[in-house]
């Protein structure tokens, strides 16, 4: 049974296809990375299984639900969370509120016990607090529990989209080019937090350039070009594809025997391999 | 003893804020020394209300209205004609017509605010000016552009009358209302709100139905100019359309934002400052709207975020200035 099944999927910008006839499903409990050159659709694609964007073909069903054409609000109200490639962090908003704002789903009430602030509210209100706490403090952040969200690097800004995304409870957690901007030391940590998440039982999708991670946790990998699936397969089997290896792997083996910090130069190869 | 979480509570924009607001209230009288300071003090209280509501719209959900004095004028005129011309009691008169400017707002709001910007702008200016326009012309039951005569507010028997009891009227709602608002921006729904305002996308995506929530606080300051419009009607006895039109909306949005936007007591603080500011001014009549204009401009150019924020963030640096200069003496 997948989690998350796209069948066809398809997205037209004007003339341009950035996702194309693209299918594929989604195991329950694994890493999920979907690799690619920049304008391969990575985004585009975790735009429409979030409901951001409209898919102009095609079918996205998660778990037994058909979510085609619905509101990224509902897909969230499904189990779908995500981070994003461009921060969508509410900089109005201390650190911690955040992450409590994540908690909306399961927080919210009636426009009169707000407005009256009941006492289950303020209880609830309380544990929020909490919570939000303890997850700022899973994802590393415990040093800004109480920094406002403009004040906090970049790095920082990055985690804190994680634990807002953590807070809604998802089943599948989209993640885009978490480790884009971080320096190689908090890449590493990701490693571990990507890990932890699974071991909450989070179905990861990772988008992302940094091979090294992409190879260290993934279980599966989708490999895109121009919105259409280049390879697909077990983290293994599209090590070793003969298309994918030589071309595109193969090359971003640098010198001394590691893989490159990013995949831009190895996907160009492999991209002319391709045609 | 006095733990630190209850003096936390108390130092709270909530607690803190509600507490002084009600000293400011209740020793105001010492300085009213006549009836017209006590007008004044009412219209300011009433201005408040409405400010307190608009700036729930555009400082906390960023969504503009250009055309909130028409729910003001809507409340007065709805409760001038129902009590006045057809003798409703007046409480009854206020609900009735709470309830339908509500409706109203629920209506119009749905595809008004899908419009962003200056688009959002311009559809809420068309739709004060719409307001305007039927409370002008159906002079059968508004009027006209002479205005109607309201008949006092009245209770069971009780009337309310005398700018001293209007006083304490007010100022009991407008520690109600800005309790009610100050609730909801710790709520859920308020942060939803502040979320929305600054990342629609990413308030979408863990759950927060945005549009629903925009109606939401849309409808919520309809009412609460809705309710200071009835309010202002039987208080001052007569009302004209100018209550409804495009420059009282124009008051009210300078109001919030010279105040301060997403701060509730901000807003207290514009209504007080700029409803009194054109009676002090009032030797230069004509000018009073040129005055408006240049407090405008002067808060956008020197403090953008309005004056109570700006005090906050400069008194909070000081704090934690002597802060860092004690622990160093340390
Ligand atoms: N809103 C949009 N309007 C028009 N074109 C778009 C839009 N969003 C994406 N595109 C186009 O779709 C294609 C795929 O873009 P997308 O952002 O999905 O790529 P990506 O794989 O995420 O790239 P990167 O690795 O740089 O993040 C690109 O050609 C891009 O220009
Ligand atoms: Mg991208």
């Amino acid at each position: 049974m997948s989690l998350l099944r796209v069948d066809r999927l398809g997205k037209k910008f004007g003339g341009v296809n950035a996702v194309d006839d693209l299918s594929f499903e989604i195991r329950p409990g694994a890493v999920y990375s979907i690799i690619g050159p920049n304008g391969a659709g990575k985004t585009t694609l975790l735009n429409m299984l979030t409901g951001v964007y409209q898919p102009s073909a095609g079918r996205i069903v998660f778990g037994e639900h058909d979510l085609t054409g619905c509101a990224p609000y509902e897909y969230a109200r499904h189990g779908i969370a995500r981070t994003f490639q461009n921060l969508q962090v509410f900089f109005n908003m201390s650190a911690l509120e955040n992450v409590m704002v994540g908690r909306y789903m399961q927080e919210r009430c009636g426009l009169v016990s707000a407005l009256l602030r009941s006492r289950r509210l303020a209880r609830a209100e309380h544990a929020c607090r909490e919570e939000a706490a303890e997850l700022m403090r899973y994802v590393g952040l415990q040093n800004y529990l109480y920094a406002s969200a403009d004040a906090m690097p970049y790095g920082a800004l990055k985690r804190l989209e994680i634990a807002r995304a953590l807070a809604t409870r998802p089943k599948l957690m989209l993640l885009d080019e978490p480790a884009a901007g971080l320096n190689p030391t908090e890449a590493l940590e990701l490693d571990d937090l990507i890990g932890r998440l699974t071991g909450r039982g989070v179905t990861v999708v990772l988008v992302e350039h940094n091979m090294r991670l992409v190879m260290g946790v993934s279980d599966h990998i989708l490999v895109l070009d121009y919105g259409r699936k280049l390879a697909e397969g077990p983290a293994l089997t599209v090590r070793n594809d003969p298309k994918v290896i030589e071309a595109y792997l193969g090359s971003a083996v640098s010198h001394d025997g590691t893989f490159g910090e990013t995949i831009a130069d190895a996907v160009a190869v492999a991209v002319e391999m391709h045609r | 003893m006095i733990s630190g979480t209850m003096l936390a509570r108390l130092a709270s924009p909530r607690t803190g804020g509600l507490l002084g607001l009600a000293a400011v209230i209740a020793l105001l009288p010492l300085a009213l020394t006549n009836t017209y300071f006590y007008d004044i003090a009412v219209l300011v209280g009433l201005n408040a209300i409405v400010c307190i509501g608009l700036n729930l719209l555009i400082g906390y959900a960023g969504q503009i209205s250009l055309g909130h004095a028409g729910f003001f004028g809507l409340g007065a005129y709805g409760s001038a004609i129902l009590a006045s011309r057809y003798g409703w009691p007046p409480l009854a008169a206020m609900l009735a017509t709470t309830v339908a400017v509500a409706a109203l707002a629920f209506v119009v709001g749905r595809p008004i605010l899908r419009l962003k910007g200056h688009y959002l702008a311009m559809a809420t200016l068309g739709l004060g000016i719409i307001i305007y326009m039927v409370i002008a012309t159906e002079d059968k039951y508004t009027g006209g552009p002479d205005g109607i005569a309201v008949v006092p507010f009245s209770i069971g028997g009780f009337v309310l009358q005398g700018e001293r009891v209007w006083y304490w009227v007010v100022g009991a709602l407008l520690l109600l209302a800005a309790w009610l608002a100050l609730n909801l921006i710790e709520s859920p729904a308020g942060r939803a709100l502040r979320a929305l305002h600054s990342s629609e996308v990413g308030a979408e995506v863990v759950g927060i139905n945005a549009a629903e929530h925009k109606l939401m606080v849309f409808v919520i300051s309809a009412v609460f100019a809705c309710v200071a419009g009835s309010l202002g009607a039987h208080y001052s006895g007569f009302i004209t359309p100018g209550k409804a039109a495009f420059l009282h909306s124009i008051e009210l949005v300078t109001m919030v934002v010279f105040g301060g936007m997403a701060s509730t007591f901000g807003a207290v603080v514009g209504a007080a400052v700029l409803t009194t500011l054109p009676q002090l001014l009032a030797a230069f009549e004509d000018y009073e709207m040129m005055v408006f204009g240049a407090v405008m401009m002067g808060t956008m150019i020197f403090l953008p975020r309005g004056v109570v924020p700006s005090l906050a963030r400069l008194l909070a640096t000081r704090r934690d200035a002597t802060a860092d200069g004690e622990g160093n003496g340390v």
